[in-house]
């Protein structure tokens, strides 16, 4: 079954919540990828979210614009993240999330690019701009290629679509937190806890929470109703600046012992 | 149009509706929205006394008289949209989704805009029916259409320069959807262009139909048939969308888009999704989206309207391109001959007609699409030519 699934399910079966860093590849260099991968795992993460570098990120928040703006301009492309990816696949240990816009898909082909996303330890794919409608552009060759595809549900979605939603995501469900775009907010809406138990009625896939957590506080706060989640700005920009403690700080609020 | 050409937001294998999931409701609502009164007789009836009272329609269809005996061939008749109120056919487009907008009960209204006439028209439009408005431009084309930008904040409007990016029409699109999706409950996002994802395309074009519904019944009334050409620029695709329009299903008559050669997306795209939708694109092999460069700002885009890929698939429309160059010679030509200024987007279509008049008879007849005046680009022009 999926992979994916499978480890975000192990992780809370020990109390633990999954935890899962986006990171934006061949930002600071191509180079750097592997001990960003690696740092990681030894951390204690459940997966890693490998963000592809697009022209285009109409999802993206500010934070994560400029560092694929930044990745642009070394040279990214999803061709190399791949080729990269694959050139140390055997000391990937945790599932990785490609989070990546239809386009660059397409132009790489869409059976190919799932035959090699699954060599180089991908598990999963995230593609923010195609809707549930249009899935079997994809989905097909996902299913092939045992790579799951998750769907992002929103709290602007009507019950009817959240349960459609819910029901089609594999590996995870991706709960937008906060309204709009990806980005470190402080304040967190009331109706967060509700909307995060509607969508667990219609499934037994993991629901994590993303966009906007940004402090340990955050994270507790958010496994408290759900099986984990997602940090992207707050780990990006942590990267950029080297600043490992900041993201150890984060992954330890994960853990059983700092859980209450 | 033939019904099977769209269905369900699609033109052929174009259009679509490729947004995250926060807009898909956002969009759909909108969707709703605009079937539900694009036929309601008294939502039209409104329309059409403002495109009459306040846009100043119906605009000529003028015999360019002089152009035709320069040019030895076919008649070159000019469809004046740059007479419209704010000075080109944006305001169709603007005055029909501000009255859906108006319907559905929403006090803000946000737009992008490249050259700035969108903008404009928006931000006019806005003054008169009493809405907040915030305009999203290109960094770069808020420095090159500075005239606009002062005329956009003189209505009212809060005019936004999105410092990304190229600093394009691009950047300005992105920075509007999240703006609409951060504020969706409260704000309409009125597209300009025929692009976007579903109900965009079809809504721009149905607006700005009004074009080729008014320029077919003069043509008739004036020659006794339809005219051989119609030619437009396209960018988007909006103006050309409304002036081809009503002639899809006249097979007779041809229908040619004039692209920018540093932004020709049909001539040297390919399919791909973007912004929203399925469409023709400029783009590397890797899938990113490759820069443009037309001194038409209007014009300056890397993708276009699905409904112009449909046609330039189907051979129903041929797609052409025009360099500066041949632009900025249209633009004094039409200026010197006519005693017309014609905007450098609709100097493309003016261009192409210089081309194309001499190889036709004088039975034939070309209808050039003027979209807007060229007052904006008359500055920019004197800083080209005085190098």
């Amino acid at each position: 079954m999926s992979q994916l699934k499978d480890a975000i399910l192990a992780t809370t079966a020990n109390g633990d919540k999954a935890f899962v860093p986006y990171i934006m590849a061949g930002d600071g260099g191509l180079e750097k990828l592997q001990s960003t991968i690696s740092k990681l795992q030894e951390l204690g993460v459940t997966a890693i979210e490998v963000g592809i570098p697009f022209t285009d990120p109409v999802a993206d928040g500010p934070t994560i614009e400029r560092a694929g703006e930044r990745a642009l301009a070394n040279g990214t492309t999803l061709r190399k993240v791949i080729e990269t990816l694959a050139g140390f696949a055997s000391e990937i240990k945790v599932p990785l999330v490609a989070m990546t816009y239809l386009n660059p898909i397409l132009a790489y082909g869409v059976e190919q690019f799932a035959q090699d996303a699954s060599a180089a330890g991908i598990r999963g794919v995230i593609i923010p701009d195609m809707p549930l409608e249009e899935k079997d552009i994809i989905h097909p060759a996902l299913q092939e290629a045992n790579i799951a595809l998750i769907q992002l549900v929103s709290l602007t979605s009507t019950p009817e679509r959240v349960e459609r939603l819910t029901k089609a995501s594999e590996g995870f469900i991706y709960a937008v937190t906060v309204n709009g775009i990806t980005g470190a907010r402080s304040s967190f809406a009331n109706e967060l806890e509700e909307h995060f138990a509607k969508i667990q009625d219609y499934t037994d896939t993991p629901v994590l929470a993303g966009f906007g957590i940004s402090s340990p506080d955050h994270v507790k706060s958010f496994g408290a109703f759900c099986s984990g989640v997602i940090v992207g700005s707050k780990i990006v920009d942590s990267l950029a600046n080297d600043d490992w403690a900041t993201i150890e700080e984060l992954v330890l609020a994960s853990k059983v012992a700092t859980v209450r | 149009m033939s019904q099977t050409a769209i269905k369900n937001g699609y033109y052929g294998d174009f259009g679509g509706s490729f947004v995250p999931e926060d807009l898909q409701e956002v969009l759909q609502y909108i969707g709703e929205q605009y079937e539900k009164y694009k036929n309601d007789p008294e939502f039209n009836e409104e329309l059409e006394y403002y495109l009459r009272e306040y846009a100043g329609r119906e605009n000529p269809l003028y015999l360019a008289e002089n152009l035709t005996k320069q040019l030895g061939g076919a008649k070159i008749y000019l469809k004046r949209e740059d007479l419209n109120h704010t000075g080109s056919h944006k305001i169709n487009n603007v005055l029909g989704q501000i009255l859906l907008a108006k319907r559905m009960g929403v006090k803000r209204v946000i737009a992008e805009t490249g050259a700035g006439q969108h903008g404009v028209a928006t931000a006019t439009a806005c003054a008169m029916f009493g809405m907040e408005c915030t305009i999203y431009m290109g960094a770069k084309d808020t420095k090159r259409q500075a005239l606009n930008v002062f005329r956009m904040e003189l209505l009212g409007a809060e005019v936004v320069a999105v410092d990304k990016g190229q600093g394009l029409l691009k950047e300005a699109v992105d920075e509007a959807f999240a703006d609409l999706v951060a504020n969706y409950k409260n704000t309409f996002y009125l597209i300009g262009s025929a692009v976007g994802p579903t109900p965009y395309p079809e809504m721009v074009e149905h607006f700005q139909s009004i074009i080729s519904k008014e320029s077919r019944a003069q043509h008739l009334a004036k020659e006794g048939k339809l005219p051989t050409a119609v030619v437009a620029a396209v960018g988007g695709g909006s103006n050309a969308a409304g002036a081809f329009y009503h002639y899809i299903n006249d097979e007779e008559v041809r229908l040619i888009g004039v692209e920018p050669a540093g932004a020709a997306t049909l001539s040297k795209g390919s399919p791909a999704v973007f912004h929203g939708f399925k469409s023709y694109v400029l783009q590397d092999e890797e899938g990113n989206l490759l820069d443009t460069e037309s001194i038409a700002a209007g014009l300056d885009y890397q993708g276009v309207g699905p409904l112009h890929a449909y046609l330039h698939t189907t051979g129903r429309g041929e797609y052409v391109t025009a360099t500066n160059e041949e632009v900025l010679e249209a633009f004094k030509t039409l200026s010197r001959v006519e005693g017309i200024i014609p905007a450098l987007e609709s100097s493309h279509a003016v261009a192409h007609a210089l081309k194309l008049a001499p190889t036709l008879s004088p039975e034939d007849s070309i209808i050039v699409n003027v979209s807007g005046r060229g007052d904006k680009d008359v500055e920019q022009v004197f800083a080209m030519l005085n190098k």
